[in-house]
């Protein structure tokens, strides 16, 4: 009972604390509510200094050069004639090998993991996927370089430039280190994310609409391709588009293997370089205030520039498909 | 009729059967290629490793990685502690702020750029901010650049996981006249914790495993250091600079380096699934 | 099973209070209520006198505008931009939705409790101390007791008292919610706001709430949303109803079953449409 007169006695008694305490928590409110935007504030800071910075830390170079400076493949330090053609094209190369190789592998094994697997080893093999993205791309970098490119070059480049050399895109000779090995390593660097991507999406298909498929006794392809497809389709574009986006601004794994020459070969077995690894290798030497620094650093902005739209476009494409 | 009707049934199963068995193959072979990656590693790491690794320097006898292993703890620990606070607030403004603020999808935009922008333009960018106007590469530099590199993940793992508590939740805090603050502190982020923490654990091992922000900011050193105002060395970067100089020492000891960096970031991703399935369970 | 036979004769044979609305005074007034989400209107000058320790049900079908009146009254809605409200709600004479009045004392005088249980992730006993935290800083053993008068207003302590130190997650649905009316009393309001309580319960559940609502009238002024009419005539003193944001009709609560006034509110207490 003594309890109950405490509640009895409470309203009023407490006001004045009550209010004290109210105050307290407006202020209190005001000061988090600031810290929040002031977060959220040094998100959009870093990325506008960061494109700000890029220009205009690149702008000397296009300024010297001009447009030039993208439609020559030159890149010569000891005459100071700096061009972004040939890295340019060895970014899109070894990109595109990437996406075509692991593309259409990823599909496979989303349809392997959603399908065809036992449903006692997917799990397994989907966490096995998933931390398999997560593993450091230097560690490709350094496998391809030291693993790998010996044996693409006598087991893969080879053959196919005995068969298909004819061709200027497989011409010979073979090499460990090219826009092929790079490719390759990028291929296998962007393939359990993509996977990962395309499994989670291809699972989000509500069971009910594969169910109905299947009752008007279509196989397990048929279903895929007609139903799951079509529903995830959008996510799975931009899945490829993100992958595109690691493969265009990926380091490491490129830099050990694509060879590291500045020039534009016609076929995939000779070395180049990308944007990416040209900034890596070189970087370190040029002087602060040198032209070579100023092309880089545009080089860098270009990057950035190519990423962001490829960026833009795939989010575009997975976001609309979740929300 | 009924003959041409069997006969597209047979080819139907026909190419259900090949399809099936292809997929089959690509994901073997594919888990194959993926699991030679970590045989590699397993295997070239372990020969390499013993205590000199991880109590010598780069110049010790023999050669060591402990300047590289101090130097990516010391970095890492400073990147979280500046990243992890900037980032949990400001995924508690995006999910406070919810889909329909025009400020917050451009914030959200943003902060996906930042997570999937090219790392290596996070060094150069580091480099053009603090390394030029300081004159040196520093420890202070790759904290900046790992930083970086960790705040858009833990902004958006929180967005996510504080959108995955129930908005009743929220609402019931604020009915009994909880501050914004308190109801953030004390319901929020208590409901998400597992969620938040998970998130960090993901952008520790992001940081712990970046090389191409750090050459030009952190840049490397052979010695043991622990001041941040001079040239730090890094577990990544140190086994990039092994491997470029390709004998057989050092890349026996770069081997030894990525098991070590491997086992760490698998370790946390580990961790951070197993927290995930927990919170699931309760 | 026992258990079970006596709730479910208590569900059917439990006399109610009878409570006389004769000669009660008015606790809170709502005048001139309209509200807007955006450039929707959901409610219509809404007036309602909020009669003092007695219990208000407001009924209606989906939409009408009866969980929005009880989220003004809480100033829930402030949480969302673009939803506002124009009018007054006067409690003690204060206009308690006035931008000037912190909302956070508001909250302290209008308790409210959600259609779903919404314990925190927290100790049971943290739950209650939380709110009571908020607004009075206690001594320990003071704050003990406000927590086990809570609990035993709510009648959740004998179930509680043994696990105190425990999850709130733990509990079963029906005790979380009578855990977050625990919660809504410690902090002692003047008003307690029920947004469909048993909505997401289980009949047994449900009839421990709809007594624990007869018992808590003695002391608190009570308004309850619910699209139970049973639920509506078994516990309330005063009936509202509402159709497409305007206050139809409001009376004492026979009255609005027994003999409505407007055709509108027939077929609805009649079932012709809902």
């Amino acid at each position: 009972m003594t309890v109950l007169s405490s509640a009895d006695s409470a309203p009023g008694a407490s006001s004045g604390r009550l209010q004290a305490s109210i105050r307290r928590g407006v202020l209190i409110d005001t000061i988090f509510g600031a810290a929040l935007w002031a977060a959220g504030g040094l998100v959009l800071v870093i990325l506008g200094t960061m494109i700000i910075l890029l220009a205009y830390d690149g702008w000397p170079a296009l300024r010297h050069f001009g447009m030039a400076f993208y439609t020559t493949a030159t890149w010569n330090p000891v005459t100071e004639r700096f061009g972004a053609m040939s890295m340019l094209y060895g970014t899109l190369v070894t990109s595109l090998i990437a996406v075509v190789i692991a593309v259409p592998v990823s599909f496979g094994i989303a349809f392997f993991l959603t399908e065809v697997c036992p449903q006692a080893f997917r799990r397994p093999i989907g966490v096995t996927i998933q931390l398999l993205a997560a593993v450091p791309s230097i560690i490709y970098g350094m496998w391809g370089a030291l693993v790998v490119a010996p044996f693409i070059a006598a087991w893969l480049q080879q053959p196919l430039i005995s068969g298909f050399g004819w061709i200027p895109l497989f011409g010979g000779p073979a090499n460990q280190f090219s826009m092929f090995t790079a490719g390759l390593i990028l291929a296998l660097m962007i393939l359990p994310f993509i996977t990962a991507m395309f499994v989670e999406t291809l699972e989000s298909v509500p069971p009910m609409l594969a169910e109905s498929a299947y009752g008007v006794g279509a196989t397990t392809w048929e279903v895929f391709r007609n139903v799951r497809i079509p529903y995830g389709r959008t996510a799975m574009v931009g899945a490829g588009m993100l992958g595109l986006g690691r493969a265009l601004g990926e380091t490491m794994a490129v830099t050990f293997v694509i060879g590291n020459a500045n020039r534009i070969s016609a076929s995939i077995f000779q070395p180049g370089s990308s944007i990416a690894s040209v900034i890596a290798n070189e970087f370190g030497e040029a002087e602060i205030g040198s032209l070579k620094l100023y092309s880089l650093l545009q080089l860098g902005f270009a990057l950035f520039v190519i990423s962001f739209i490829v960026l833009a476009v795939s989010r575009r494409l997975v976001r609309s498909r979740l929300d | 009729m009924a003959t041409t009707n069997a006969g597209r049934l047979a080819r139907r199963l026909a190419v259900d059967k090949t399809i099936k068995l292809v997929s089959t193959l690509l994901a073997t072979i594919a888990l194959v290629l993926l699991a030679m990656i970590l045989w590699a590693l397993f295997f070239n790491g372990v020969r390499a490793l013993g205590p000199h690794v991880f109590l010598n320097d780069t110049f010790g006898r023999p050669n060591g990685l402990a300047n590289a292993i101090v130097g990516s703890l010391i970095q890492v620990g400073f990147a979280t502690v500046i990243a992890l606070p900037v980032g949990v607030l400001a995924g508690t403004l995006l999910a406070d702020l919810g889909k329909s603020s025009k400020l917050g999808e451009t914030v959200r935009f943003v902060n996906d750029v930042l997570l999937s922008a090219p790392s290596i333009l996070i060094g150069l960018f580091v480099y053009t901010l603090i390394v030029l106007p300081m004159g040196r590469f520093s420890g202070w530099a790759g904290v900046a650049a790992l930083a970086i590199v960790m705040l858009p993940v833990i902004v958006r793992s929180t967005e996510d996981m504080l959108r995955l508590v129930p908005v009743q939740l929220r609402e019931a805090a604020y009915a009994l006249g909880a501050s914004r603050w308190t109801v953030t502190r004390s319901v929020l982020w208590r409901a998400a914790r597992a969620g938040i923490l998970t998130g960090l654990l993901l952008a520790i091992a992001r940081a712990a495993g970046e090389t191409a922000p750090l050459l030009f900011t952190a840049f490397g050193n052979p010695q043991t250091s622990f001041d941040l105002n001079q040239p730090m060395a890094t577990l990544p970067v140190q086994i990039f600079n092994l491997t470029l100089s390709a004998d057989a020492d050092s890349i026996a000891l770069a081997w030894a380096g990525a098991l070590i960096i491997t086992v760490g970031v698998l370790a946390l991703n580990i961790t951070s699934r197993l927290l995930i399935s927990l919170g699931q369970r309760k | 099973m026992n258990a079970m036979t006596s709730d479910s004769a208590a569900l059917i044979n439990k006399q109610r209070t009878e409570s006389s609305i004769e000669g009660v005074r008015s606790r809170a007034s709502i005048k001139n209520l309209d509200f807007f989400y955006g450039d929707n209107q959901a409610l219509y000058d809404i007036n309602l006198e909020v009669l003092d320790k007695r219990v208000t049900a407001m009924i209606g079908p989906s939409g009408c505008g009866k969980s929005t009146l009880l989220r003004i009254l809480n100033r829930m809605f402030e949480l969302y931009p673009g939803q506002r409200a124009k009018g007054q709600i006067l409690l003690d004479g204060e206009d308690i939705i006035d931008a000037k009045t912190p909302a956070a004392a508001t909250r302290a005088k209008v308790g409210m409790v959600f259609q779903k249980p919404t314990p925190f992730p927290m100790t049971i006993y943290d739950n209650i101390a939380f709110g009571v935290g908020l607004h009075e800083k206690l001594s320990k053993a003071d704050l003990d007791q406000r927590v086990e008068w809570a609990l035993r207003k709510a009648a959740i302590w004998e179930e509680a008292k043994d696990r105190l130190k425990t999850s709130a997650l733990g509990l079963s649905g029906g005790q979380q919610q009578r855990l977050c009316i625990a919660r809504t009393i410690a902090v002692k309001p003047e008003v307690i706001l029920l947004d469909e309580p048993t909505s997401a319960l289980d009949p047994i559940s449900t009839s421990r709430i709809e007594e624990l609502i007869d018992e808590l009238k003695s002391e608190f002024t009570i308004m309850i949303v619910t699209h139970n009419m049973q639920q509506a005539a078994r516990c309330s003193d005063v009936t509202a109803f509402f159709l497409l944001g305007k206050l139809m009709e409001s009376g004492p609560t026979n009255d609005i079953f027994m003999s409505p006034k407007r055709q509108e509110t027939i077929d609805y207490v009649t079932g012709r449409f809902g």
